[in-house]
């Protein structure tokens, strides 16, 4: 009985998987495989053409979704890590206001976070309208419904996500073994480089996928900021679903975005080092 | 030691600032390190021996003086351009790289050709027993191992001078004691000077050539282990380094008065403060012989410990005194709980504190 008591513990968290994620995910692969329509219905016919079809016809979108999403974690990246690396060290004291501060954001919904970007970015808005007024801007300068506000708007949203998990895992570097790099004679960029960095490289790998994923799959940003030219995957399922009741195209997107991130994250995996990226961690 | 200073700090005060406040952790330290010394910074926790280290080592900046290695003021100088390695509590091994490269990470730093970095990193593997072992991450290691990696990775660098900060206190007793004679040993053989932070007194006492005994950052002593064994310089030295008896009073004519019996302080007159050991005294319960320092008192309490009895003494006056006597002859104790005994010792062995 004792011995089975962890596996009893986990059960609730398995029955929650298997009714909230399993579930679905079968009824969402067989309905990707189906044929018809939302008055007749659909009926099973392993019709794969639904892949190629959707996949042929919104290839622009998933590759723009891939980019965007790329782009902004990349910016996500670069303006995490340092920002990571100050709370980690450099904060004292004042630690955990920072980290209350980086959370304050998802006190504000998402939708309303976004949409209060579009009006900061309008072209006649707050910002724009007021320097454009003073002339130092030309009057035809616009940044909505631009790949920069689309991307902007991704980075803002998930910046959190990235400095989180960088920021736990910078804590947790011994200054200690900081001292002996530099007490055997590394600078301290060498220092950074060849001790404090790779010993953050979980922190980075985590980041990377808890902001990668969503901001590559998210149809808020490019609905809201992103105009008409910026369409991404995310928006055309979403039609899809609910607008077009193309219950079949929507699946087979889905799972096409799923696939492609998976095996993106795998050569992400792969070429970070997946062995070292987990042996630091398993420190 | 000879002429030549290693290391030398002249009055050097290290401040910090927390929570409004200053706090001094180090008060105005001035020591010489001899080359290839044995030298430890003896002292409780918070009496400033890590800090005066780190100033060593160059993480911690001196508020005021001077810290010199071979003559050169380095006081403004990094850690990595110090000619100095430390040994880290806790080792502070790179746990994202095996033994070989944590051995070889000063030797990269500096540049070193990779077939001399190969060489030496070898033999010094070989030197701490872990070779074959080179592939292993730190966390697959044992404590004692570890411990050997930290020092091997700073000892390849051939340093001027080695800084250990308590880097036995980790290990358990059996380990602590083999390696306490190991160090010894390697200090012996490569000959640079060691600088040995530790609280444990019977640690320094066996491996130092000489100790600063700190307490509440400043040097209350610094001598050889016998000398600061035998002749503590203030009563803190005498309380901090093994057991010590302190008694106290007014001199008269060499002898002082206490609870019932005599100190003998030849040579001093007036208040005195005076520690005798306790292995020197005498317990018995005849009245001692003219000559002697003699005192009475009554058993309180008798511990059996192998190689000898500790007995606590009361005397008429409050005071008490520990007595160690040898279990040379037979292990039955001398006298029980309760007893009234005299203890006595040589004029000699009553050191006058301060003097």
């Amino acid at each position: 009985m004792r011995r089975l008591t962890p596996y009893l513990l986990a059960l609730p968290s398995w029955m929650w998987l298997a009714i909230f994620l399993v579930v679905p995910m079968v009824a969402m692969a067989s309905v990707s495989l189906q044929t018809g329509n939302a008055i007749d219905g659909f009926a099973m016919t392993f019709s794969f053409s639904n892949y190629t079809e959707a996949i042929g016809r919104y290839s622009t979108q998933l590759a723009r979704s891939l980019l965007y999403g790329a782009l902004a974690t990349v910016a996500m990246l670069v303006i995490g890590y340092p920002v990571a690396y100050f709370i980690a060290f450099k904060a004292g004291a004042r630690k955990s206001m920072y980290l209350f501060l980086l959370l304050l954001p998802f006190f504000v919904s998402f939708v309303l976070r976004t949409i209060s970007w579009n009006f900061l970015l309008a072209d006649n808005g707050i910002l724009f309208g007021t320097l454009k007024g003073w002339g130092l801007l030309p009057a035809d300068f616009h940044v909505l419904a631009t790949t920069v506000a689309v991307v902007g708007g991704l980075t803002y949203n998930f910046l959190p996500f990235m400095i989180l998990p960088i920021y736990v895992a910078l804590e947790r570097v011994d200054p200690r073994v900081v001292e002996a790099a530099q007490d055997l004679y590394a600078t301290r960029a060498a220092a950074f480089r060849r001790v404090v960095l790779p010993l953050s490289l979980p922190g980075v790998f985590a980041g990377v996928l808890m902001t990668f994923v969503p901001a590559t799959a998210d149809p808020i940003n490019a609905a809201i900021l992103g105009g008409t030219s910026n369409t991404m995957i995310g928006n055309i399922i979403q039609t899809a679903y609910l607008t077009n009741l193309d219950y079949p195209t929507a699946s087979a997107l889905s799972f096409t975005l799923m696939a492609v991130l998976l095996v993106g994250i795998f050569i992400y995996a792969r070429a970070l080092g997946t062995e070292n990226v987990l042996e630091a961690a398993a420190r | 030691m000879t002429g030549l200073s290693a290391i030398e700090l002249a009055d050097v005060v290290k401040e910090y600032h927390s929570h409004g406040e200053v706090v001094q952790a180090v008060k105005g330290v001035t020591l010489g390190i001899g080359e290839g010394e044995f030298f430890s910074l003896l002292g409780p926790s918070g009496c400033g021996k890590t800090t005066t280290m780190r100033m060593i080592a160059g993480f911690e900046a001196p508020t005021k003086g001077v810290v010199k290695l071979y003559g050169q003021d380095v006081t403004d100088v990094p850690p990595n351009k110090r000619d100095v390695n430390m040994v880290f509590q806790s080792y502070a091994l790179f746990p994202h790289m095996s033994v070989w490269d944590n051995v070889a990470f000063g030797l990269k730093q500096r540049k070193v050709a990779q077939a001399e970095i190969r060489r030496r990193v070898g033999e010094m593997l070989e030197i701490i027993g872990l070779t074959g072992r080179e592939k292993r991450m730190p966390r697959a290691l044992s404590g004692g191992q570890q411990q050997r990696v930290a020092l091997a990775r700073a000892l390849v660098n051939q340093p001027r001078a080695l800084l250990l900060d308590e880097p036995l206190g980790a290990l358990d007793l059996k380990l602590r004691q083999a390696m306490q004679i190991e160090l010894k040993r390697i200090q012996r053989e490569v000959g640079i000077t060691f600088v040995y932070v530790t609280h444990d007194q019977s640690e320094a006492l066996t491996m130092s050539d000489r100790i600063a005994v700190m307490n509440d950052g400043v040097v209350e002593q610094l001598a050889g282990p016998r000398e600061i064994y035998e002749r503590p310089a203030t009563a803190f030295v005498a309380g901090f380094i093994g057991t010590s008896n302190l008694l106290a009073g007014a001199a008269t004519g060499g002898e002082m008065k206490v609870g019932g019996g005599r100190v003998l302080v030849p040579g001093h007159d007036g208040d005195v403060t005076v520690t005798v050991r306790p292995e020197k005294i005498t317990i018995g319960t005849d009245e001692p012989a003219q000559g002697l320092s003699a005192v009475k008192g009554t058993v309180s309490e008798v511990v059996y410990l192998g190689t000898y009895n500790s007995y606590a003494v009361s005397l008429a006056d409050g005071a008490e005194i520990t007595v160690f006597q040898q279990n040379a002859h037979d292990a039955t104790a001398t006298a029980e709980r309760g007893d009234s005994v005299w203890l006595s010792w040589q004029a000699q062995h009553s050191y006058v504190i301060g003097s």
